[in-house]
């Protein structure tokens, strides 16, 4: 069974035809703008569809697409190829998948937006970058689709750009994946001076043949660094809280399959030769990794908000994917991959459609929303216990893969992997009792507040634009926010349940193995070596501190006994130090931008710059202002007069030269 | 052809001043369609220029000083190759776009419109000049239209910028002229294609010191840290087309120079001071960048970035490879594009705002919107982002200038990085935020001038990042030669 390289291609350029419509045709129709775009993802899905079962008829072997040449200039080569594979075509099965669905949720949540087709122009604009990077098969062009992946991050975080806080998160967000991509785009330039090509496949053949360990160190690394900055791992990983300021569709897909999944399948996509690159680089990957999952469930703990809580989760989570891979765990790392963006898109929906009812994504003013929104809470349920890992469900069998790996290769390792387990069932069902039990604290009031993370304003007034405009009583009135937060519409409980369904099975295609054959076809032959076994000392200790965590947050959150904040005053040093997010980004932003780079270097240079190389410049032109003055009544301010002056300049000149010449002429030639 | 491209615009200068008093206004049309025929006339030599034949085309000469008398010929001569094709094509287009933002000049518009036309005359006759004494009386006839337009027309300390533009260049090209002659005698020639060909191997002066008298020039029209402080004051005090002028081709002409004469004419030169070169590059591009950052006034910013983003052009030379002297070539045009749209869109600002203080402004996206998005794709091309041109001349100066220069490449890559921090602080910082009552009054960019000056300059922009070999083809042909010469004796 084959497919013709045109249909894989339209996969691409269907997001890429609506963005350009949407930009050229529809901004003042923002109901055809939408549909257009779901139109669009929904003819990509079917091709992703298509592709997925080409792919899975070859084994997950890639399949044979010839490149074409797009430029050369002398050795630089450039050749635009498809590489679909086990992995991409799953990567791109995935994407469409979830753009499809946060598309048609973003009917019902962007409502009312004044932003709506730029929205929507946004959004395809991302999926088509998110899918370039995914299917291309050489370096460069991945790169390049890597950087419009930040570009349209960025502007779909700062989408709300008149919010001051959004649109400092929305450059934020590019500048410290940027700053990863600084080791990145070193490693692409590395890799070329050193093989010549591009092409991944090829680097991963040479990998394991040519290059020497010096190559593979610092490439590998400078993969990691490009992974570090759009995975969030630390310590890059501070963008990624503040970018829930953008709408929350977006984070329901930037941060879930895609933007941030890329630094996960970049060193997927690289796996043979990360594989190849000595034992320190790996152990390097793998700590960053774990340490990053273990910091990120700490912050995820205290946050307040719901949508801070799910951001630090998935920091941790994709720390889980990053030691997987440092601890060889390829098919571990690519199956968590894949789990997690089912259940995390489904959790950010979840918050998103809380805060639709409640106008606030605060937690302490949430409670008791399980009787007014059923389908919200069975299905954030749902996600919760699949990212617990509770058995039977996806994310059971992901973590379980990557805790085996752990536990075959590092010890130390596999105990963070485990007390991870438990923090994460810790913060999900603390939110879930938070949010859900009790009695409804009141939610926020719809008037446009500025102090919160929330996205109060714009639901409150459609205009969005001109918060001033709208007050509080009319709208407040009219939905009754605070008395009876309703269920949210139809089309934004429709992807949550759909999602609830790969939630609990997707992890079903483990035991059989099937999974991981599939995306090791993307592998050199002789890295293939995937056969699913489970350990009976994991799943029972990963199992048991999944249950743990549900128990004491419950205890803490349900019967309150013991009485958290109790417990909060007595550790209260740990608290004020975790709840401020270790203070990292006071010293990155603070110290380190602010106060070294732009006070520090910035000034000095620009001192320096002022009075010494200028400084000096302007001495000698005193000297020289002194002679000036006594030509000074030379300037009369006529241009007859200057243009004269100038035409007599220049015969002297020429005369001079003349002369000059004549005196070197003699020199040189007698 | 070339000699037309070359005296059109003189004689729309001449045009110009003969309009009598009551059309001064017309001044404007007069320019528009003097420098159209000229832009007309570079978009035929670009077209018309084919690649796959070596060495000049279009050219034309005849003796101007002949050989009986002085022993030596002194030329006129015309040509060009893959370097300066894509140096004719980018003059011609920003011409236009120049013109085009002094619309609403009135203030002398018959002196003004005739000046700036001049000064597409004597670019031109830079770019296509093969004879080295030509070269060098276009490279001053420059400084003329130059010192005129920001002391005439400038604001702020024009004067002082204006004189220290003149005494900064005026210094460089004395030594130039050194140089040239000091060849010239030895090789019994000033023509650039013969020089090349055989390049002198002694002279009364070592050739060492010859060529840093030649490349100080170039440097310092660049420019290159520490001869760079003339550029954001002669910026920051000229009018916006002037400021479009200065940093979409007159500093071009360094590079130009650096590849045509330095590198061509003394190789071996070059060769040995490579290292040196690819420092100040390395150190210009950082330097640059962390002093862009500091900057508060709009049109400072956008002219110390041109300090970074130049360096990027001496890496690629100083590099010597054939992928690195093309990455240095691509990055003159490109560069020229993004940075003249960058000052078009700061004199959009300046025209409705009458402020150029990044602090006083906000939001500004609410009330100029295709302002704000112009502004961004400049900013995003500015900062190396891919699918537009920015990206594929750094990309390829890199590529080509790692394996020569780990040390200088690095830091180049990381003035990505901060070029990224000052792009979108600025964004966010004019554009962004919550609508300011004091900006609710202004227009949006939606006059015929300033939306085909914008338009032209982002299709430019996103063509050659997207379809690189619209531009790549000519260049790799204009640097196969260079790259042989630079390469033959490493």
């Amino acid at each position: 069974m084959d497919i013709p390289e045109a249909a894989v291609w339209a996969i691409y350029f269907a997001p890429i035809i609506s963005f350009l419509v949407i930009v050229a045709a529809l901004r003042r129709q923002p109901e055809l703008a939408g549909r257009i775009s779901i139109l669009a993802i929904f003819i990509a899905w079917l091709l992703a569809v298509w592709t997925l079962v080409v792919a899975i008829d070859h084994e997950g072997e890639a399949l044979a697409f010839a490149p074409h040449h797009w430029m050369s200039i002398f050795d630089f080569d450039v050749e635009i190829g498809l590489r679909i594979d086990g992995l991409s075509a799953m990567m791109v099965f995935v994407v469409t998948s979830i753009s499809l669905l946060v598309q048609i949720y973003s009917t019902g949540y962007m409502h009312g937006d004044h932003g709506y087709p730029r929205f929507f122009a946004f959004m395809s604009l991302f999926t088509a970058a998110m899918l370039g990077l995914v299917m291309n098969h050489s370096l460069l062009m991945l790169f390049v689709h890597w950087e419009l992946v930040g570009l349209t991050s960025y502007l779909l975080i700062g989408f709300w750009f008149h919010r001051p806080s959004a649109a400092a998160a929305a450059k934020k967000a590019f500048i410290v994946t940027r700053f990863g991509d600084f080791g990145f785009m070193l490693a692409v330039v590395l890799i070329w001076t050193k093989t010549g090509t591009f092409d991944i496949a090829e680097i991963n053949e040479m990998a394991h043949e040519t290059l020497s360990a010096a190559v593979l160190t610092g490439f590998t690394l400078g993969l990691l660094s490009g992974a570090a900055g759009k995975s969030a791992q630390f310590p890059l990983h501070f963008w990624l809280p503040d970018a829930m300021e953008g709408p929350t569709p977006v984070s329901s897909i930037v941060h879930s399959a895609t933007m941030v999944a890329a630094g996960v399948y970049l060193l997927a996509r690289f796996f043979p030769t990360v594989e190849a690159a000595p034992a320190e680089v790996h152990t390097v990957i793998a700590y960053v990794g774990g340490f990053t999952a273990i910091f990120a469930a700490s912050m995820g703990i205290v946050a307040t908000d719901i949508k801070r809580v799910l951001a630090y989760s998935t920091i941790s989570q994709l720390g889980y994917m990053v030691m997987a891979i440092g601890l060889g765990g390829y098919v571990a790392a690519v199956f968590h991959l894949f789990t997690h963006a089912f259940f995390k898109s489904l959790l950010f929906q979840g918050a998103g459609s809380v805060s639709h009812a409640t106008n606030t994504f605060e937690m302490p003013l949430m409670g008791g929303l399980k009787k007014f929104m059923p389908v919200t809470f069975w299905t954030f349920v749902i996600g919760s216990l699949s990212l617990s890992g509770v058995f039977p469900l996806a994310g059971f069998w992901s973590k379980d893969e990557i805790l085996l790996d752990a536990w075959k290769h590092d010890k130390f390792l596999w105990v963070i992997g485990t007390v991870v387990a438990f923090m994460t069932a810790l913060y999900m069902f603390r939110a879930i009792f938070m949010t859900f039990f009790g009695e409804y604290r009141g939610g926020a009031a719809p008037e446009p507040g500025h102090g919160g993370h929330g996205e109060e304003d714009v639901h409150a007034t459609p205009a969005g634009h001109e918060p001033a405009t709208e007050t509080s009583d009319a709208h407040g009135g009219d939905h009754g926010w605070l008395a009876h937060p309703h269920e949210s519409p139809r089309s934004m409980l429709l992807p949550l349940v759909v999602l609830a369904i790969p939630a609990i099975v997707a992890g079903f295609v483990a035991p059989s193995s099937f999974f991981g054959e599939f995306v090791e076809g993307a592998l050199n032959p002789e890295l293939r070596e995937f056969h699913f076994h489970a350990d009976i000392m994991v799943v029972t200790f990963s199992t048991l501190s999944a249950l743990a965590g549900i128990g004491v947050a419950a205890a803490l959150y349900y019967t309150r006994k013991p009485n958290p904040t109790d417990i909060q005053y007595a550790i209260a040093p740990v608290h004020r130090l975790v709840s401020h997010l270790y203070y990292w980004n006071e010293l990155a932003e603070d110290v380190i931008v602010r106060g070294i780079l732009y006070r520090g270097i910035g000034r000095a240079a620009a001192a320096f710059d002022k009075y010494v190389v200028d400084g000096a410049v302007n001495g000698v032109a005193t000297v020289t202002r002194i002679a000036g003055d006594v030509f000074r009544r030379s300037e009369t301010g006529q241009l007859q007069a200057y243009t004269s002056a100038y035409i007599v300049g220049v015969v002297f000149a020429a005369g001079a030269l003349f002369v000059l010449a004549g005196g070197l002429l003699d020199r040189v030639m007698p | 052809m070339l000699s037309a491209f070359l005296v059109v615009p003189l004689i729309g200068a001449i045009v110009s001043m003969l309009l009598p008093a009551e059309q001064a206004r017309n001044a404007r049309v007069v320019a528009l369609v003097f420098s159209g025929i000229a832009c007309a006339l570079s978009v035929a030599i670009f077209v018309g220029f084919d690649p796959d034949t070596a060495g000049y085309q279009f050219v034309q000469r005849f003796d101007w000083i002949s050989e009986d008398v002085t022993g030596f010929a002194i030329q006129y001569t015309v040509g060009v190759d893959g370097i300066s094709a894509p140096m004719v094509i980018l003059l011609g287009i920003l011409t236009v776009v120049a013109v085009l933002v002094s619309w609403n000049i009135d203030v002398k518009p018959k002196q003004y419109f005739a000046w700036l036309l001049f000064l597409e005359t004597a670019v031109a006759g830079v770019f296509i000049s093969l004879d080295l004494i030509q070269f060098f009386l276009f490279w001053e006839l420059e400084l003329l239209p130059m010192f005129m337009l920001i002391s005439q027309w400038g604001s702020g300390r024009r004067l002082y910028s204006a004189t220290k533009f003149l005494v900064y260049t005026l210094a460089g090209s004395a030594f130039m002229l050194l140089g040239f002659l000091v060849i010239g005698f030895q090789a019994g020639t000033f023509d650039m294609a013969e020089l090349a060909e055989n390049p002198v191997t002694d002279a009364v002066i070592p050739l060492g010191i010859v060529f840093w008298a030649i490349t100080l020039a170039f440097l310092v029209k660049l420019p290159v840290f520490p001869v760079h402080t003339w550029l954001p004051d002669a910026h920051t005090d000229a009018p916006t087309a002037v400021s479009v002028m200065l940093a979409g081709v007159l500093l071009k002409m360094g590079g130009y120079g650096l590849l045509r004469i330095s590198l061509s004419l003394l190789p071996e030169q070059a060769q040995d001071f490579k290292v040196v070169l690819a420092g100040l590059a390395g150190f210009s591009v950082i330097w640059g960048a962390v002093i862009t950052l500091r900057q508060t006034d709009l049109k400072r910013l956008v002219a110390y970035s041109s300090v970074s983003h130049m360096g990027y052009v001496l890496l690629g030379a100083s590099a010597m490879t054939p992928v690195g002297l093309s990455g240095a070539a691509l990055q003159m045009f490109t560069h020229g594009t993004i940075t003249g749209l960058l000052f078009v869109m700061v004199g959009v600002v300046y025209e409705r705002t009458h402020t150029r203080e990044i602090a006083k402004m906000s939001g500004l996206m609410h009330h100029m919107p295709i302002a704000g998005v112009v502004f961004m794709i400049a900013g995003l091309a500015s900062l190396g982002l891919p699918s537009m041109s920015g990206f594929v001349a750094e990309l390829t100066t890199f590529l080509g200038s790692l394996q020569a220069h780990p040390a200088a490449t690095i830091a180049a890559i990381f003035g990505v990085v901060l070029s990224a921090g000052y792009i979108l602080w600025t964004v966010q910082r004019v554009f962004h935020g919550p609508p300011d009552p004091a900006w609710a009054h202004l227009e949006d960019a939606k006059t015929w001038p300033e939306l085909v000056a914008m338009g032209v300059l982002v299709v430019a922009i996103m063509a050659v990042g997207i379809y690189p070999p619209i531009l790549t083809d000519a260049i790799q042909s204009g640097i196969a030669p260079i790259a042989a010469i630079v390469g033959s004796v490493a």
